[in-house]
């Protein structure tokens, strides 16, 4: 049992020099065989393991990771979490997660620091309104909150946006969704992996899976760069390399690896209390605890899996987001950096299984997988432990694209450089 | 930032260039439904070189045929397709 987390632990170590706390989880040699392999050690991997073990008792767990658990897009994201999708199949599907949000850090006995500041879309004109207005009805018709907010309401609370009808875009009105709103990426891969090692599950970094063991249609392990290890049950989860890793096993996906962008400017005090979104322009929004302004926009809509971003997609979003709140024009950027996003072709997950026996996916998470990290670890553990989706990961099937029941939000086609 | 060169107009900042998708996705008309649908949605998005049809959108606006390295960006080929190609 490791020394829980807690106030009392501070204390009783200001006693002893701080030396009882122990690693957060252990660096374990691979055995030859686990009930379960999970490939890919990012958030989503390892709240699968989290949950195979907690909810499931499936402990046999593996979760494999190239490089470093954490330094993947669950390390490189700008932490929204949210729910507030037009579709049912996905609003539900996030709002079961923005559920767990809630709870993680107790759940986890580790602080992910989920901070539910609200999280607003702004309308620049009648039509984004309209569209505005009807996300928000198809949300409170399941239960979801979503508010829309007049000029005068959204000055209270972000004072900073130009809100003068003579603005560049004139800001009509928002949709904020007061549940939603950010957390700390690294802690939500720290505290799922120090919580899955409790529970018996081994992570194994510096570990990466160049291929797969078969027979006939079943995959019964993989072959890694630490040697074979067989698996009853061996699930993709590797985000911008799902193409790759997937091709490995002869699978071709509709997903394409592109670059997304995102840039953080010095720290300034609380100037951004919320998360401001505009989808008719390209930016979003927010301000870290640190006080960094986090921004991003458009991802670089291009094939690519190099983790290099062009400059002129950052300077969009950053103009857009400059002509919105003036005062951002004063601040300098600090950092900016990149990750391989997998852009499914209908801007959805897919989750479930494949037509390899033994062989599950978990991937297509495009631009914003962050916030499912807990839905999506919950239902992959449950299609992982029973061969069959839970019913919230039911739509997102690999076969839909074949059978048309494509889940397409912004109604784009198969065409993931237009998303 | 890299350049691309135009088989029509030479070397051109990336930023004129649009991606449209890549060769093996163009649907042939008298394709059967399912060879169509897979043509539409499965890529082998490979971490390597890849044949790519690309438009010089802000440029000439024509159509052409990449081979281009999707780690290192690096362009082994230029094709020019449609009927400029054929002029
Ligand atoms: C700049 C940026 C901003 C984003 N902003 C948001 C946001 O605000 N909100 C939101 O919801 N989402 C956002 N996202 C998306 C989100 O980060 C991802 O969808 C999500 O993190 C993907 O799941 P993951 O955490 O499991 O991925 P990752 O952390 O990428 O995990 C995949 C892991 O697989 C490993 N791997 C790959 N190949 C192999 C192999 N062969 N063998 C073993 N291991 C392998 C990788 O090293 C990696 O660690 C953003 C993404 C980026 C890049």
């Amino acid at each position: 049992m490791k020394t829980p987390y807690s106030a009392f632990s501070l204390l009783r170590g200001a006693f002893n020099g701080q030396k009882h706390w122990e690693p957060a989880w252990r660096d374990p040699e691979p055995r030859a065989s686990y009930d379960v392999i999970i490939i890919g050690g990012g958030g989503h991997g390892l709240a699968t393991a989290y949950y195979l073990a907690k909810v499931h008792g499936i402990r046999n767990v593996a979760v494999l990771e190239k490089s470093w658990i954490g330094g993947g897009n669950v390390g490189r994201n700008t932490t929204l979490v949210r729910s507030n999708y037009r579709l049912p199949q996905l609003h539900n599907f996030f709002e079961f997660g923005l559920k767990l949000w809630h709870n993680l850090s107790d759940d986890l006995n580790y602080n992910v620091m989920f901070s539910p500041r609200g999280a607003m879309f702004l309308g620049h004109n009648d039509g984004d309104m309209i569209k505005l207005a009807e996300r928000g009805d198809a949300m409170r018709c399941d239960g979801i909150d979503a508010e829309l907010l007049t000029p005068k309401q959204i000055a209270k609370i972000e004072p900073l946006l130009d809100l003068s009808r003579n603005a560049r875009f004139p800001i009509d009105g928002a949709l904020i969704q007061w549940r939603a709103g950010t957390a700390r990426h690294d802690a939500v891969a720290w505290g799922y992996a120090r919580a899955a090692d409790a529970l018996g599950v081994d992570i194994i970094q510096k570990c990466e899976v160049t291929g797969f063991v078969r027979y006939g249609n079943k995959i019964t392990g993989v072959e890694t760069t630490r040697g074979r290890i067989l698996a009853g049950r061996t699930g993709i989860c590797v985000a911008g390399h799902s193409g790759h890793v997937a091709g490995l096993a002869g699978l071709e996906l509709p997903i394409e690896s592109q670059t997304l962008q995102a840039l953080v400017t010095e720290g300034v005090k609380p100037m951004v209390q919320s998360v401001v979104m505009s989808q008719s322009l390209h930016f979003y929004i927010s301000q870290s605890d640190k006080g960094g302004i986090v921004m991003g926009g458009d991802p670089d809509n291009w094939p690519s899996y190099a983790r290099r971003g062009q400059p002129t997609i950052k300077e969009h979003a950053i103009a857009q987001a400059v002509t919105c709140m003036p005062a951002l024009s004063r601040l300098r950027m600090l950092r900016t950096w990149s990750g391989v996003t997998d852009m499914s072709f209908d801007g959805a997950p897919i989750i479930g299984t494949t037509p390899i026996d033994g062989l599950y996916l978990n991937a297509g998470w495009c631009y914003g997988g962050f916030k499912a990290t807990p839905a999506s670890g919950w239902t992959y553990a449950h299609t992982l432990a029973t061969g069959k989706p839970h019913e919230l990961n039911a739509p997102f099937s690999l076969e839909r694209f074949m059978t048309g029941a494509t889940i397409d939000e912004t109604a784009v086609g198969p065409m993931p450089n237009h998303r | 930032m890299y350049q691309i060169t135009c088989p029509h107009c030479g070397p051109r900042a990336q930023t004129e260039f649009t991606y449209e998708r890549t060769t093996d996705s163009v649907v042939d008309p008298a394709a059967d439904a399912h060879t169509a649908m897979q043509a539409l949605y499965t890529r082998a998005n490979p971490m390597g070189l890849d044949e790519e049809i690309w438009r010089h959108t802000y440029g000439c606006r024509a159509w052409m045929v990449l081979t281009r390295h999707r780690v290192t960006h690096v362009i082994e080929a230029v094709k020019a397709i449609g009927p400029e190609a054929l002029a």
